[in-house]
Parts: C-alpha cells; structure tokens; sequence
C-alpha cells in the first residue's frame, strides 16, 4: 500500500449542548489511500456528518475539534486558513447532501462554476466559462451553455446534484467527499448519480470519501467500508470481506434493515429496535450493547476496542462477534 | 423581466388613487373652515359662503375631489392662498433640500450599517459583536435632536468647523452646501444606522449558517468573496426594505433636523402650512410625499427582483 493520502488520528469533536458536552466523534482513526474508495456507513446522529466536517474543517465555530487529520502531509488542524483555502477545491472536494440548498440561490450556476476556477487556476473569465461548459457536459448536463446563465431554482434536484458536483471536480481534488450525496433526491436519479461519481473517481484517480445511511450504497461502490456508531468506528473492513464475512451485530442490523426485492410482499422490514445513545451521557460499556441482541454483563461493563483479534484484515469493535 | 416591471406599474395606478383620495379626504377633515381661515373671523357670513361657493367648497366632497382630481391631472396643484405661491413652485423649491439630505443621510448610515453589521455577523457572540450591538441598542435609545445638539456644540460652537445653522444652494456655492449639510447628514445617518445594521446583522448571521456558505468556504475562495457575493446579496432584502421605508420616511423631510439646522426642506414646508392652515399647500405636499412613498416601494420591489432571482421568476 502506498503513503497513505488521508490519515485521520484520534479524532473527536464536541459539540456543546445545554446538557452538557455532546461528544459526536469518539477516537476516529481512518486512513485513505490514493485513488481509493472508502464508505462510511451509520444511522442518523452516528458522527458521519460531523466526520467528514472534521475533515474539511468546517465543522461550526462552537465545536470542539481534538485529534491529527494529516492530508497529504499536511495536518489540516493546524494549516493556517490561507494554506487551507488554497488546499480547498485543487486538492479537497465535498459534495453535500443537499443540492437544494448547497448552491447558492442568488448566484447562476456559470458564476457558481467560473469563481473556482478562477480562484484556483488563475484562469480569465472566456477561459473558465468555457472549462464550465466542458464540466456541465462531462457530468451529463444537457445544454450546457444554457444552463450557465440559469439559477438554481431553474434546475431539477439530479441537475443540481450534478452542477455540484461539476463543481467539486472542476479543480481535479486528490480527495472528494460525497456526504449523503443522493439522499435527498429521487430514487430514480440515485443511481445515475452514484453512478457518475463512480465512474469520475475512476477516470480521474480521485480517492473517494462515501457517506450513506445505507449499506446498499457502498457495496459495489468501495474498496473499504467503515461502519459508524455513536461516534466510533465500530467495524472496518474491505467492502467484499465486509458483505461475505461481517463480524459486528450492529452492521448486520443495518443489513436487515435494508428492503430486499425478493422478499414476499408485505414482508416486515426488521428495524433496529431502541434508540441510538445519548452521547452527553456516555455509557461505560459497549455504546451498542442496549440495543444488541447479543449483549452481555461484559459488553455493560467495558468498551470494546476496536481490533483485529483474528488477524483477518477486518477491524471490528464487539466482545461477541457474529 | 419586462413583464414584470409592467405588472408592478400597473398595480401603482390603483395605490395612487386611493392615496390621493385619503390626502383629500385628510385635508377635508382638518378642523376649521378654509374660507373663514381666509377672509378671517370678522367676515360676515354671507361674504364666507360667497368665498365657499366660489371655491367650490359647498360641493359634496365626492365632487370636490373629482375636481380637484381632474385638475391635479391637468398639472394644476393650485396655490396657496396666503402667498399666492403655487403648489409646484414651493415643493419643487424645497424636493432638492430634502432629497440631498436623505440621500446624504442614508448612504452615510449605510456606509456605517454594512461593514459593521458584516463584522458582527463574522464575528458573532464574541466581546467585538456585543459591544457594537449594544452600541447600536444605546443609540436607538438617544433621541435625535440630542445627536443633533451634541453635534452643533462639539463641531460649531466647540471645534467651530462647520456651520450651525443655514443652508447655501449648490449652484452657488458647492462646497459651502456640502459644508451645510454635514451635520444634518450625520445626524440622519446617526439615527438610521443602529436600525440598518442590526437587521442586516441577524440576517447576515442566518446566511452564513447555510449550507452554500459552507459550500462555498469548501470551494476555496476567497474570505471577502464569500462576504460579500456569497452572502451579503441574499442577506440584503430586509435592509433593502428597512432602507426603503426610511428613504420613503424622509421624503417627507426630517422634521427635526429640518428645524434644529435650519434647512428649508419639505417638513418645514409641511408643518408651516398647517400652521397657517394653509389647506392647499398641505394637500399638494402630502399628494408629493405619498407618490415619493410609493415610488421607493416600488424601487424596492424592483431591488428584491434583482437581489432574488426566484421574486424575478415569480417562484417564491
């Protein structure tokens, strides 16, 4: 494996709360080579969010961030805002969830485009206009030209979708975080958009950052997946060995929650019952363990580190694996 | 685009005539016969209802303001009775006088409120964002001709920079009419200022929560370009309003500071025709202030388009 371009140490970040410090990432160590894909999967208020805000410091002025995110070389924690706005955009990407509200609605798409090229590439505005135009087409927007002079509100939530992304790729990042980047559009639009981020990752040597709620996302999608609960990566492991072999019950809890098209109409969708932890009221033991079938007096007593007793090459964080 | 200025014009033609009956209506209302305030107490009273039927004041009021609509659309305002000066020559003398001083006034109040308000938002909840919104709450609270007094005494009477008092035409001497109207300027800009820069500020404050802030912050640019085109054009249309409604406010003439400097602006004109209840003087002032009014909202509904692409597309 070659140096790693992503490797995340430690993090955590707290978020103040009027009960008292929420803590929305516990101890997250990942790491993410070149070119490669990793998914991160967790239910809502599981810290993926708040992970990948880390990572992009942008996370909100009252958080409180711990921990080494070093970026190809270079730890973002520390980087003065000067070298982190030109690392932005060249070098780091991020596609949020919502394209609804992640371009600006006073501002035309072209602008929305051009002003990162220019602000990167030192390009004038004939030149960035027309490498615009190039983007929109290479992620399947039709009518490109027109669409620069349109708004926001004249596109449908996929073109959005796109537009943003267009965006994030307009300066060739080494790194893209796709946060949720389909869960607020139509089922029928997902796909083509997963589809299209895939197939630019790979035409570009990106590595990938994937953020779901949803298991089915990232199975054909990553080399690796990292699966989150209440602040921690819980397992870890490549994607294949992950769906053959997954040792953690919580991701298989996610997996039963997931609706099959070959189950019998009417076939009972199993959640996973009880609800996630209070994180400003951490519990001593197995953060999980309230809600796991599994559990036991060990599971309540202490933390299960996150290891590979097994040498198996899957990381996992449970007392009693599948 | 085109349709919609036309649709925005074709709404005014209706405010305008209810706005014209409603000064109509007012200055029926006031208290005290015109023709008695004319020929005075001692006329007889036939020569008052002779003086009444010549001016057409024994008319029912639905025709009275019929006529009075038919000749202010044949440009003719009328004239005051106790100078003999026309409606048009004596607004169009003092328009200049009030317009310098609010365009003056407000452009200062802005040129205080946006980067304060810019630097507050940015810096919201810290020591430097308390002081200048308390400062800015303090200063709601002073009224304006004490502003005005402090003022005249710290840079007429104590520093003896600026004149106190008067006002000099443009024409004639154009710096001196600057120089007049510095302290006015400043006093109106003291008095907009908190008002303007709170209302951007808390809008200013949502905006940056947004997500295409944050969007904007992950695309690299740079700090100014995300104030300034990223979030100040969307945090814009309360102020736009705000500041509309106080342009509108003193189109009708800063009353105060009119009096307090000695300008010879529209509020004086105003307040000195009810005095002499001078009906016609007062009619044809408040008919000038409400189109000025209504003029400024339209301009501003003009500015959200522009601010908004979604009012221009007529989707919000």
């Amino acid at each position: 494996m070659s140096a790693p371009l992503l490797s995340v140490e430690g993090i955590t970040v707290d978020l103040p709360t009027p009960r008292g410090p929420l803590r929305a990432v516990d101890g997250v160590d990942l790491t993410l080579a070149p070119g490669s894909t990793l998914g991160i999967v967790g239910e809502s208020g599981c810290g993926k969010t708040m992970l990948s805000r880390a990572v992009l410091q942008l996370l909100p002025k009252r958080a409180k961030l711990g921990g080494r995110i070093l970026f190809a070389g270079r730890d973002l924690v520390t980087l003065p805002a000067e070298e982190l706005r030109r690392l932005r955009g060249p070098e780091l990407a991020v596609v949020f969830q919502d394209p609804m509200t992640s371009l600006n609605p006073v501002l035309t798409i072209g602008t929305q485009i051009v002003e990162t090229l220019q602000a990167h590439l030192g390009m004038d505005t004939a030149a960035a206009t027309r490498r615009g135009v190039e983007l929109l087409a290479a992620v399947g927007i039709p009518a490109p030209e027109q669409r620069l002079r349109q708004y926001p509100h004249q596109l449908s939530g996929g073109m959005r979708q796109r537009v943003a992304i267009a965006i994030a790729l307009s300066c060739e990042p080494k790194l893209l975080i796709a946060d949720e980047p389909t869960t607020a559009l139509d089922v029928t639009v997902q796909a083509q958009i997963l589809d299209l981020l895939a197939r630019e990752q790979q035409r570009r040597h990106m590595a990938l950052i994937l953020i779901t709620h949803d298991l089915g996302v990232v199975a054909g999608r990553t080399d690796e997946v990292a699966v989150m609960y209440a602040g921690r990566v819980v397992e870890r492991a490549p994607t294949p060995r992950l769906f053959t072999r997954m040792r953690m019950p919580y991701t298989e809890a996610l997996l039963a929650a997931i609706p099959k098209l070959d189950s019998p109409p009417h076939t009972p969708l199993p959640a996973i019952a009880g609800r996630p932890p209070d994180q400003t009221r951490p519990l001593k033991g197995c953060s999980f363990e309230p809600r796991c079938r599994y559990a036991d007096e060990r599971c309540r007593a202490a933390k299960p580190p996150l290891a590979d007793p097994e040498r198996l090459g899957g990381l996992f964080a449970c007392w009693h694996p599948l | 685009m085109t349709k919609f200025v036309g649709r925005r014009l074709v709404y005014l033609l209706p405010v305008l005539l209810a706005v014209t009956l409603l000064t109509f209506l007012v200055a029926s209302l006031l208290p005290g016969d015109l023709a008695t305030t004319i020929l005075g107490d001692q006329a007889t009273p036939e020569k008052v209802a002779a003086l009444r039927a010549q001016m057409g004041l024994d008319l029912p009021i639905w025709q009275r303001y019929g006529i009075w609509l038919w000749d202010v659309l044949h440009g003719d305002l009328g004239r005051s009775f106790r100078t003999g000066e026309t409606v048009w020559a004596a607004v169009t003398a003092r328009l200049p006088v009030s317009l310098e001083l609010m365009v003056s006034g407000v452009v200062l109040a802005l040129v205080i409120a946006i980067p304060l308000a810019i630097l507050c938002a940015v810096k919201s909840g810290t020591a430097l964002d308390r002081f200048f919104t308390g400062l800015a709450f303090g200063k709601l609270s002073l009224p304006n001709y004490m502003v005005a007094i402090l003022l005249i005494y710290l840079f007429a009477v104590e520093l003896n920079w600026l004149p106190a008092t008067g006002w000099v035409p443009f024409h004639e001497d154009p710096l001196a009419n600057l120089k007049s109207f510095i302290l006015p300027a400043v006093t109106i800009a003291f008095a907009e200022w908190p008002v303007l820069m709170r209302v951007l500020r808390s809008d200013m404050i949502a905006t940056l929560q947004e997500d295409y802030i944050a969007m904007a912050k992950a695309k690299g640019l740079r700090p100014a370009r995300i104030l300034l085109v990223h979030a100040l054009k969307p945090s814009s249309l309360t102020l736009v309003t705000v500041a509309g409604i106080n342009i509108g406010r003193l189109i009708g003439g800063a009353l105060i500071v009119e009096t307090i400097f000695a300008l010879p602006g529209i509020g004086r004109l105003l307040v000195g025709a009810i005095y002499a209840r001078d009906f016609i003087i007062l009619q044809g002032v408040v008919l000038f202030v409400a189109i000025g009014f209504v003029m400024v909202n339209f301009i501003v509904d003009m500015l959200y388009a522009v601010l908004d692409p979604r009012i221009r597309h007529g989707r919000a």
